[in-house]
């Protein structure tokens, strides 16, 4: 659920609008190492990815139903960089297009969905790596921890965002306990969907998941003769 | 490359607000939710003026107010968090239709409907009468990078491409007897959007290539 405007005071949306300014800013220089002159077409067709994966339902239960924010599945697939300047660019064209999360609220959208869960999922991910045996096998679960750690990361930032520019008049404990408790449960979702689809594109088309690419340098050819030509 | 293509929300008409440069629409919308978010709850007086400017530019826009109050349903589940706010704040109840309410608790309720209603009916105004090509017109005069005006051009034009690829392979999953209910079918969706990743990365890549044969640089050419 995005931020709607007056949720958080005129002063601290300011504010998350400046730290997302400045991130975005940073971003655009980082993925341009990471896809060369490549990045315009392939952030952008990313971050159709990623908005298309936004209106993919999961079944929970009873009916009720849940879909992936995707910031960590991003950074996994195509590097932090561009998975910060892809959710960024989907935020943007949420609120100005699709009247989705306010418009004052678009740096706080940016900051906690966008740059937390990005941010926070690499973070998780690169340090189970290291962990980790080097095998494509254990990219999948990697990204599976790291996108179920970023979600209540991101709602424990929304309590922080909340204690200093927050409008309605609520316990802070309270508001802490409910937001975690809730997105413990949406991120085991966010953790087995990402995992999941990791894995089936680590079956395909390995070379294609950044996440993969350590494991991959350090793969070598191996070329199988057959027995008539032996 | 194409024709105008109206975003899901446009509205196609001929007023003066449809023809204003887009990047003052873009300047006036953040201004004026700025200056709602920042008055007092209590000012009710100005919130009333709030809600007859936008009043005024609507029948200026002449979008149907129907359109615009049908597509208000992306504000339902904030309301849902609006309402439950008097049942769980703190401060002094007052009793209403029987029910105790917190007082500080309502007056936040009627803040946050009332400021997150105007945000919703600015937006959608703007996304109403604007084609997704002036927009970004108009965020690149307002100075937005280069790179990033071309990212979100991208993701605007492949927006329905994606999605109705998504849409597709609901509807071959669906045409296979697959019906999602419980969570037991995850590994099915998941691996549609891991299909639908490879596929919208590889447009990517032959995007860029028809580009770079085309005589791409790096920047787009002014069209």
């Amino acid at each position: 659920m995005h931020v709607p405007d007056g949720f958080l005071d005129a002063p601290t949306s300011v504010g998350t609008g400046v730290v997302a300014v400045a991130a975005v800013a940073v971003a655009l220089r980082g993925a341009r190492r990471e896809l060369d002159d490549r990045t315009a077409p392939l952030a952008g067709l990313v971050a159709a990815f990623v908005f298309a994966v936004q209106m993919l339902n999961f079944p929970v239960a009873s009916g009720t139903s849940g879909h992936l924010m995707g910031g960590a599945l991003a950074a996994v697939l195509v590097g932090p960089y561009t998975a910060v300047l892809c959710t960024s660019t989907v935020f943007i064209v949420q609120a100005l297009l699709f009247a989705d999360g306010g418009i004052t609220a678009l740096g706080t959208n940016i900051v906690l969905m966008g740059l937390t869960t990005t941010l926070v999922g690499w973070a998780v991910f690169r340090a189970l790596q290291t962990v980790l045996p080097k095998r494509l096998s254990s990219v999948a679960p990697a990204a599976g921890v790291a996108a179920f750690v970023s979600v209540p990361v991101a709602a424990l930032l929304f309590v922080a965002l909340y204690a200093i520019g927050g409008t309605a008049d609520l316990s802070l404990s309270t508001l802490a306990t409910a937001m975690v408790g809730v997105h413990v449960l949406i991120g085991i979702g966010e953790g087995v969907i990402t995992a999941l689809a990791v894995a089936s594109i680590v079956a395909v088309r390995p070379d294609l998941v950044y996440g993969a690419r350590r494991v991959m340098a350090v793969r070598e050819l191996e070329v199988r003769t057959t027995g008539a030509a032996a | 490359m194409g024709g105008p293509h109206g975003h899901s929300l446009h509205f196609h008409a001929h007023s003066p607000l449809h023809r204003a440069p887009a990047h003052l629409k873009i300047l006036a919308l953040l201004g004026f939710v700025l200056v709602v978010v920042a008055t007092p709850r209590e000012w009710y007086w100005a919130y009333a003026g709030y809600l007859a400017v936008i009043v005024g530019v609507v029948a200026v826009s002449r979008v149907p107010v129907g359109y615009l109050l049908k597509r208000m349903v992306v504000e339902v589940p904030f309301v849902a968090f609006a309402v439950l706010i008097p049942f769980v704040a703190h401060g002094p109840r007052v009793e209403v239709l029987g029910l105790s309410l917190s007082e500080s608790g309502l007056l936040s309720a009627w803040g946050l409907l009332a400021k997150g209603t105007l945000g919703v009916l600015a937006s959608l105004t703007l996304a109403a009468t604007t084609e997704a090509q002036d927009l970004l017109r108009g965020l690149e005069r307002l100075r937005m990078p280069d790179l990033l005006v071309q990212i979100m051009g991208f993701m605007v034009r492949y927006l329905e491409v994606v999605t109705g690829e998504l849409q597709r392979m609901r509807v071959a999953r669906a045409s296979r007897g697959f019906d999602a209910r419980n969570p037991r079918h995850w590994p099915v969706l998941a691996r549609s959007a891991g299909a639908l990743f490879i596929r919208s990365y590889e447009r990517g890549e032959r995007v860029h290539l028809a580009m770079l044969s085309r005589g791409y640089t790096g920047r787009l050419p002014r069209s």
